[in-house]
C-alpha cells in the first residue's frame, strides 16, 4: 500500500490544524464515507491517491471513532485496575470507608428521624386565656378552632376544672383551698393536626396572636431539642462529607499521579505521534471513574451490612418500647446518588491530577 | 516540505544548538543530516516536530509556520511526520502489532482497516510473522523495523529519523536505509540524521552537515 503512492499526487500546502475534532485526523478517519462514495474512495486510494485528499470527514464516523476509543478505554482502565486487585481494592477501601461514614450517619439520622415524628403526633399546645374571657366565649372559640384544618382535636378546661386538675396533679391540694380566688385561667388544650416542628410552631405563633390568649405554648420542650439535636446532626454530616469528599479526592487524586507515573513511557510515546491531550488525559479519568465507582459500591456494601447487622439488636430494642420501629436503610434514589457522586468524585480527583501532572510530561 | 529561514535555538541553558539555518527539503525529497553529536541533529529533528520552538528564525513544515502554531494543533502536525527514533521508543507492555497500530488508533481508525494496515507495514519491514510478540522479545534490528513499521503506518508525508542505524551493525544499518528509500520512492519526504558518514556517502543523496549549530556542507556526496 505503502509504495503504490506516487509522490505528485500529494496535494501541497494542505494545512494540518484541520478542524475541531479531538481525534479525527485531517488524512485517515475517514473509513467509510456512504456505501457508493466508500468504494470509489478506497479505489482510488488503492490506485494511489493518498489519505490527504480525505479531507471531507464524516461527523457520524468521527463520533464512532470517540465513542470506540472511550468504550476501549474504560475496558481497558478496569483491567487495569483488575490486573492488580490487592493494590485497587485497598484504594476502593480507603474510598469506600471515607464515603460511609458521612453516608452512614445520614441513615442514622433518617431512622432518628422517623423514630421522632413517631413521637411528635403527641405534642399539644396549651392556651392559657385571659382573665376577662368567660366561659361561654372561651367555649365558642373551643368549637371555633375544633373547625381550623391544622387542629386535630380541641379540650376546653373551665376555670373550675382548670384548678380541679392542678389540685389534683400538682399535690397542692389542701393548700389551694385557702385561696380566695381561683388564680387559675381557663385553658383550652389544642392537638395540632399537623406534624413537624416549623409548621406546629407556625400554629403555636398563630393561635398566640388570637385576642383572647394571654399565652400559647408548645409542649414537650424536647422536641424541640430533638429538632436542634436533628439540625446539628445534618449539619455534622455536611461538614464531614465535605471533609471526606475532599479525602477521597486526594487518595484518588495520588493514585492516578502515581497510575502517570508509572506510564510516563507510553504517554510520551503517545504524544511524540500524536495524541490530543483529551487521548492522552482519556484513560486516566476513566481509571478514576472506575476508582469513585468501585468505592461508593464497596460503601453502600458497608453500609447495607452493617445495617444488616445492626437490625436486630434494634428491633429487640424496638419491641422493649412496645414499638415494630426497624431500621430504614438506603433506599433506590440514595443509593444512585452515592454511586453517582461517588463516581463523580473519582472523575474530578482524576482530573486535577491530570492537570496537574499530564502537563510535566513532554518528549523531551 | 520543510523550510528552515535564518533558525536560531537557544536552549534555557544558554546553549546555542542551532544559529543561522537555512535550507530547504522539497516534497519527495531524501536527506541525510550529519554532524558530531551535540551539533544540533536531534535539535533540528525536533523543532520539526515542535517538541522545540525556534528562538529567531521561521521553520514552515507543509506551509505551516511551527512558530505560530497553536498547541492543540501539534497532535496534527505530528499525524503528518512518521518519527524513527534511535531508542525506537516502543511500549514494552504490548505486542508488537499493537506498537504500531497506535498512530492509527490514535487516528480513530476503524479496527478492521487498522488490521489491515498494521499487517502491511509490518510486511513492508519483514515483521509479519512476529506481530504477536512484545518488542522485548525482538533483536535491536527487529525493534528498530517496527519503529518503522509504526513511523509509516498512517502513511504520513514526512519520515524523520534520528539516528536509526545508531547500535546496528553495518549489514542491518544498510537494510535499514534501504527501508527508507523504497518509502522516498514512492513519494516521502524523507530526513534522517546520521553520523554513518562511510553507509551515507555510499548513497549518493543530499546531505546536509551540521558543525556546532551551524550548516557548514550542503550537497550530494559522492
Amino acid at each position: 500500500m505503502i509504495n503504490k503512492r506516487p509522490a505528485a499526487k500529494r496535494p501541497s500546502g494542505a494545512s494540518f490544524p484541520p478542524r475541531k475534532s479531538r481525534e479525527a485526523s485531517p488524512r485517515n478517519t475517514v473509513k467509510k464515507p456512504p456505501n457508493r462514495l466508500r468504494s470509489t474512495l478506497e479505489q482510488r486510494n488503492k490506485s494511489g491517491k493518498t489519505g490527504a485528499n480525505f479531507s471531507k470527514i464524516n461527523t457520524t464516523d468521527r463520533i464512532k471513532a470517540w465513542r470506540r476509543h472511550h468504550l476501549a478505554v474504560a475496558v481497558d482502565s478496569l483491567a487495569r485496575l483488575l490486573a492488580t486487585p490487592f493494590g485497587s481494592l485497598m484504594t476502593w477501601a480507603v474510598i469506600a470507608i471515607a464515603l460511609s461514614l458521612p453516608v452512614g450517619l445520614y441513615v442514622f439520622l433518617n431512622n432518628a428521624q422517623l423514630v421522632s415524628s413517631n413521637w411528635d403526633g403527641s405534642a399539644q399546645i396549651s392556651l392559657y386565656l385571659k382573665e376577662q374571657v368567660n366561659d361561654d366565649a372561651g367555649r365558642n372559640l373551643t368549637q371555633k378552632l375544633q373547625m381550623d384544618a391544622d387542629i386535630a382535636e380541641t379540650r376546653y378546661l373551665s376555670r373550675e376544672q382548670t384548678l380541679a386538675e392542678f389540685k389534683e396533679f400538682s399535690g397542692f391540694g389542701e393548700a389551694l383551698n385557702y385561696l380566695e380566688d381561683n388564680p387559675l385561667p381557663p385553658v383550652i388544650i389544642v392537638r395540632p393536626a399537623i406534624s413537624g416542628i416549623t409548621s406546629q410552631k407556625a400554629l403555636v405563633e398563630r393561635l398566640q396572636a388570637l385576642p383572647e390568649v394571654e399565652e400559647a405554648q408548645l409542649d414537650l420542650a424536647w422536641v424541640k431539642r430533638l429538632y436542634h439535636i436533628m439540625q446539628l446532626g445534618q449539619r455534622t454530616i455536611t461538614a464531614l462529607g465535605v471533609l471526606l469528599s475532599l479525602a477521597v479526592l486526594l487518595v484518588i487524586g495520588n493514585t492516578i499521579r502515581l497510575a502517570i507515573e508509572s506510564r510516563r513511557q507510553e504517554i510520551v510515546v503517545v504524544k511524540l505521534i500524536g495524541a490530543t491531550d483529551a487521548f492522552v488525559r482519556r484513560p486516566f479519568l476513566y481509571t478514576g471513574i472506575w476508582y469513585g465507582l468501585g468505592g461508593g459500591l464497596l460503601a453502600w456494601l458497608l453500609i447495607n451490612v452493617s445495617l444488616f447487622w445492626l437490625d436486630v439488636p434494634v428491633r429487640s430494642l424496638a419491641s422493649a418500647y412496645a414499638s415494630d420501629f426497624s431500621l430504614i436503610g438506603l433506599n433506590l434514589l440514595d443509593s444512585i446518588l452515592l454511586l453517582i457522586s461517588s463516581t463523580l468524585l473519582g472523575w474530578l480527583g482524576a482530573w486535577i491530577a491530570v492537570g496537574r501532572h499530564l502537563g510535566k510530561v513532554e518528549p523531551q | 516540505m520543510i523550510q528552515f529561514h535564518n533558525v536560531f535555538k537557544r536552549y534555557e541553558s544558554g546553549h546555542e544548538a542551532l544559529q543561522n539555518i537555512s535550507f530547504t527539503l522539497n516534497e519527495g525529497e531524501m536527506a541525510f543530516l550529519t554532524g558530531h553529536s551535540g551539533s544540533g541533529k536531534s535539535t533540528l529533528l525536533k523543532l520539526i516536530m515542535r517538541m522545540e520552538v525556534a528562538t529567531r528564525g521561521q521553520v514552515n513544515v507543509e506551509g505551516v509556520n511551527l512558530n505560530r502554531l497553536a498547541r492543540r494543533h501539534v497532535p496534527f502536525l505530528r499525524r503528518k511526520i512518521g518519527v524513527v527514533f534511535q531508542d525506537h521508543q516502543l511500549l514494552f507492555d504490548r505486542s508488537v502489532y499493537d506498537n504500531v497500530a497506535l498512530p492509527l488508533v490514535i487516528d480513530g481508525m476503524e479496527p478492521q482497516d487498522i488490521g489491515r494496515r498494521v499487517r502491511a507495514a509490518l510486511d513492508k519491514v519483514g515483521l509479519l510473522s512476529k506481530e504477536k510478540l512484545t518488542p522485548i522479545m525482538l533483536s535491536g534490528g527487529e525493534q528498530q523495523r517496527v519503529g518503522i513499521a509504526r513511523a509509516v503506518v498512517n502513511k504520513p508525508p514526512i519520515l524523520l529519523a534520528d539516528e536509526p542505524t545508531g547500535n546496528l551493525d553495518p549489514q542491518l544499518s544498510a537494510e535499514i536505509m534501504q527501508l527508507f528509500r523504497q518509502f522516498n520512492a514512492v513519494g516521502v519526504t524523507v530526513l534522517i540524521a546520521s553520523h554513518d558518514i562511510d553507509l551515507i556517502s555510499r548513497m549518493g543523496m543530499r546531505m546536509m552537515e551540521l558543525n556546532q549549530g551551524g550548516l557548514s556542507r550542503s550537497g550530494v556526496m559522492e
